[in-house]
Formats: structure tokens, sequence, C-alpha cells
């Protein structure tokens, strides 16, 4: 067997996910609209994170990564919250906020997301470690 | 408009796993998604410079971008580190990667 990324069909699987996590980001922020702060952004990072955390410490206690865990990881995981999250608008808005001589409020998305995300992540994992379901 | 960002968004996403999976081969650990975020923001920054028209800029910069960029596999990498011992290395990679992505963003709004 090819490793995941040498194998197309796994390939097609992120691509799939990646779809509908970034028509979900895309909607999200549209439905918010414009913003003197990212707030769109900010939040779905977050969510991202958390549910990210969740996602795979839930498919940990599951068992190896492998056949459907692997699939699951894939399509779920580095597809769709992997599209549905995003750096480079994280970046660019801090840029932005900072050009806009709101450097307090740049400072603020840029390390609060990041700081955030973190327990976010965190928080997601020991829930995906404790459950007993699901 | 929204498909076209949408499908753009799967191919960004499936160039990342690749990209990673290739540059795990060479040095393991969270450093090809570092720089897949670094080069992204880079282009996401020189993309905003350029303003394109719709539904172009959409598709490039929310899709193919936002898709091939990642913040949850990047908090997670800097959990992973954490959670091994190695706290130096997981605040290293989370400011990192702020500071880089940041600045590669800047330098891309910068030089168009």
């Amino acid at each position: 067997m090819p490793a995941p990324h040498r194998d197309p069909r796994l390939v097609a699987l992120v691509a799939a996910g990646g779809t509908v996590g970034v028509l979900a980001r895309d909607l999200l922020t549209r439905a918010v609209g414009a913003t003197s702060w990212p707030m769109a952004t900010f939040a779905i990072n977050l969510v991202g994170a958390f549910t990210l955390g969740l996602l795979l410490a839930s498919l940990r206690r599951r068992g190896p990564d492998a056949g459907r865990l692997l699939h699951a990881r894939l399509l779920l995981g580095t597809g769709v919250l992997g599209g549905f999250t995003t750096y480079s608008a994280l970046a660019v808005g801090t840029v932005e906020l900072a050009q806009d001589d709101r450097l307090v409020a740049a400072l603020a998305y840029g390390v609060g997301t990041v700081v955030l995300g973190l327990g976010a992540v965190a928080l997601g994992t020991a829930a995906g470690r404790s459950r007993t379901t699901a | 408009m929204i498909v076209l960002t949408a499908l753009a968004g799967g191919v960004g996403a499936a160039a990342r796993f690749v990209a990673d999976g290739l540059g795990r081969e060479r040095l393991p650990g969270p450093w090809a998604i570092v720089l897949v975020n670094v080069v992204g923001s880079f282009a996401l920054g020189l993309l905003t410079a350029a303003t394109l028209a719709e539904p172009w800029s959409a598709a490039l910069g929310v899709g193919l971008i936002g898709g091939w960029t990642t913040f949850s596999t990047a908090s997670h990498d800097t959990l992973d580190l954490a959670r091994d011992g190695r706290l130096a290395l997981a605040a290293a990679h989370a400011a990192g990667t702020l500071v880089l992505s940041v600045g590669a963003a800047a330098a891309g709004l910068a030089l168009l």
C-alpha cells in the first residue's frame, strides 16, 4: 500500500472534505458580512481547532490510524476541518488591522486566535478522550 | 461563485495533504505545515494586493489558498509538542508560525 498522500483515492477523500469545509467557511463568512474586526474567521478557527482535537482524540481511542479510522481522519480532519479553518486569512487580517493603525486589535486578533486556539484544541482533546460514547 | 470557491478549496486541501506527506518524508514533525501556512499567507497577501475581480478573488483567496492553509492542524501540532514535554519547542512553533505567517502576508501585500 502506498503512503496515504501517494494514494489517489485518499487524496480525493481529502479534496472532498476540503470542499465541504471551505463551503461552510465561505457561507458563514458571507452570512456574518463585513465587520470591523474579523469575528467570523476568529470564531471559525476556534471552533475548528476544538473540533479537530475532539475528532483526533476520539479516533485514537477507537484504534490505530488505519482503515476506516484513517479514512475518517483524512475526510473530516485533514479535509473538512483543514479547509474550514485558515491561517492565511488570519495572517492577512492581522496585517490589515495593523495597517489601519489598530495595533492593539491586530495583536489581540493574531495572538488571541493562536492562544485561544491552543486552549480550544486542548479542550477538544480532553473531551474526546473522556467520552465513553461516540 | 460559491461552488467555484468550494471546489478550489478542495484542490487546496488536497495539495496541502500531498505537500505535508512529501515534506514529512524528508523532515518528520509539524514543519511542513508551518511552511504550507507561511507560503499560503504570502500568497494571500499578494492576491489581496492584486485586487482581482470576482469570482477569481474568492476562488483563489477563500478557496484555493484558504483550503491550502489550516489553523486547526497548526494548533493541534503545537499541542502535540507541548504534550511531549517539549514546551519551548511548542511555544516556538506557535509563535514562529504566527510571526512568519504575518510577516509573509505583509511582504505579499507590500510587493504589489
